[in-house]
């Protein structure tokens, strides 16, 4: 992929999360108490609404995407040298997929009522 | 760490100076030391003496060997930039007065291989600044008819001039945070030097650059600290022409 | 190799102090970037255990629910709003907008992208993230 696609990307993600994660932040407080809104029931319930269920997933994946091309950026400007920047972008790309992977697992699971 | 002092009758400042201050130099030579070691003289100065005029009166009069490279004293050929207590300038251009210190420390620039002392290599600055086609990009050439010469108002003239500033000193890519780490990146100069051209309405070799900048190492690895703009003794700010460039890869410029 | 080009490294890379407020903020954006990762795998992690029953959950709900835990939830709720804040702005940096325009320099030279209004939104971002966290004590303190 080109450089500018990757970043137009990591813009692109980043903007998606600003709204989101202020509506997924917003559940918490408005809901009554902050840990009222955490009672094992309520998070259940939140789960089972499947559109709050979708936006979760739309998060991860917006935020998994974001943070570890953030730190592929970051491990890319450290240090230099073609073996070393391959494993860096496969690496990254790696630990992307298990975190998204493993949170959809969380969401699925949740959602339909496999606890 | 020895200290050397100015006799008196040595000193070529002419009128006698009554303020003195500590000139600290770093000094290696990579072929046969192990490692950088600072020698203090003591040198006098005046309003106007320059860090430069400072190292060369300790050259001429107490430590010959200090190596430094400068040619036009006038802030214009871009020799001289070293690290001056802690930042680098260009020594010709920073006063010692201006520094409000007791000690002024001078050291070779960062991000670039030592020579000796105070000179540093810049070879890799010179070859990221080919990389990106320094110069006007077009079919035709103010040579060949009908056309003679390439019009340009003044309003297109005041679009590049700033950056066509540039004196290729180096100071910004010493200074800037992603060059400290990454030995690939094609730096604010070059950077800076490609907006120059890309801004030039003479020019029409827009896209080509940007090609060559979209690039792992290339203008992604800015993040507008703006380190590059604020240590550039032209003014050039490379970083604003790299965040217009950046804005023609987002596609929020034409 | 590293050695000879004589690079400042991490160490130059990380020192936010020299070069103003700015470079202070490329810092910060850096430090909260790697921050957020760090909480969102730790977050993913811990609310998977919502599949194992009640009592799994609230076992690990009880990790955040000790002062150690509020203070952490609180510094990540300024590192989100910081980053956030700042994100935007540098996002309108990069795509070329708020930088200034091109002008014949003069002597002092002021770069005109390191402007006021740049500064401005630094000092901004730091202080809702400020203001964020302390709202976030008095959520958390508060119950
Ligand atoms: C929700 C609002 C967010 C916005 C607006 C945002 C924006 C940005 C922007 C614009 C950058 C590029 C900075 C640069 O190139 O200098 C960036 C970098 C980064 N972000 Fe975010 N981000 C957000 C949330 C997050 C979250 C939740 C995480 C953690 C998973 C994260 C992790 C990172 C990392 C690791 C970097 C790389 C840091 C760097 O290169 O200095 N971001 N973010
Ligand atoms: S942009 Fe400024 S600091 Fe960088 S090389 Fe050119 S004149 Fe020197
Ligand atoms: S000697 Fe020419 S720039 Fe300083």
């Amino acid at each position: 992929m080109r450089e500018s696609t990757i970043m137009k990307i990591h813009y692109a993600t980043a903007l998606g999360a600003v709204v989101l994660v202020a509506v997924h932040v917003l559940f918490r407080i408005t809901m009554g108490s902050f840990s009222g809104s955490l009672e094992y029931e309520q998070v259940l319930a939140n789960y089972k609404f499947v559109p709050y269920a979708v936006m979760l997933e739309l998060i991860l994946v917006l935020l998994s995407v974001h943070g570890f091309n953030g730190l592929r950026v970051i491990l890319l400007e450290l240090k230099q040298g073609r073996s070393y920047e391959k494993a860096v972008t496969y690496g990254c790309i790696a630990g992307m997929t298990c975190l998204v992977a493993f949170g959809s697992r969380t969401i699925l699971m949740a959602s339909m009522g496999m606890t | 760490m020895s200290e050397t002092t100015f006799a008196e009758e040595q000193s070529s400042t002419e009128v006698s100076s009554s303020k003195t201050v500590t000139l600290r130099i770093a000094k290696f030579n990579p072929d046969h030391d192990s490692g950088q070691q600072f020698v203090d003289f003591k040198v006098p100065y005046e309003r106007w003496t320059t860090v430069l005029d400072a190292v060369l009166d300790v050259k001429k009069h107490l430590d010959h060997s200090v190596a430094v490279r400068y040619s036009c004293r006038q802030a214009s050929c871009g020799s001289c930039g070293m690290k001056i207590n802690g930042r680098p300038r260009l020594a010709c251009f920073t006063k010692i007065s201006e520094l409000n210190s007791d000690v002024v420390t001078v050291e070779p620039m960062n991000n670039y291989p030592i020579i000796r002392d105070l000179v540093v290599k810049l070879d890799q600055m010179f070859e990221n600044h080919k990389k990106v086609q320094p110069f006007l990009l077009r079919e035709d050439s103010e040579i060949t008819g009908p056309t003679k010469e390439f019009n340009q108002t003044p309003e297109q003239l005041e679009e590049y001039i700033q950056f066509a500033n540039c004196i290729k000193c180096g100071l910004c890519n010493s200074a800037c945070p992603t060059m400290a780490t990454d030995s690939s990146f094609l730096g604010p100069q070059a950077l800076g030097q490609a907006y120059r051209y890309v801004a030039d309405n003479r020019d029409k070799g827009k896209n080509s650059r940007l090609k060559i900048i979209d690039d792992s190492h290339g203008i992604w690895r800015c993040h507008f600290a703006g380190s590059c703009s604020q240590v550039c003794p032209k003014g050039v700010d490379p970083a604003m022409g790299i965040q217009f460039l950046r804005g023609y890869l987002l596609g929020f410029r034409k | 190799m590293k050695r000879n080009d004589n690079r400042e490294g991490i160490k130059g890379m990380a020192n936010p102090g020299r070069y103003g407020i700015e470079r202070f903020a490329y810092w910060l954006m850096r430090i909260t970037g790697l921050g957020l990762l760090a909480y969102l795998i730790g977050h993913v992690y811990e609310t998977s255990n919502i599949i194992n029953g009640k009592s799994a959950w609230e076992n690990m709900l009880s990790i955040t629910q000790t002062t150690e835990g509020h203070v952490f939830l609180t510094l990540v709720i300024g590192m989100c709003v910081f980053h956030t804040a700042n994100g935007i702005r540098v996002m309108l940096g990069h795509g070329g907008y708020g930088v200034g325009k091109p002008a014949r320099p003069d002597y002092p030279y002021t770069p005109a992208s390191q402007n006021s209004m740049h500064k401005l939104c630094i000092y901004a971002s730091i202080g809702i993230a400020a203001l964020a966290m302390m709202y976030g004590l008095s959520v958390l303190f508060g119950e």
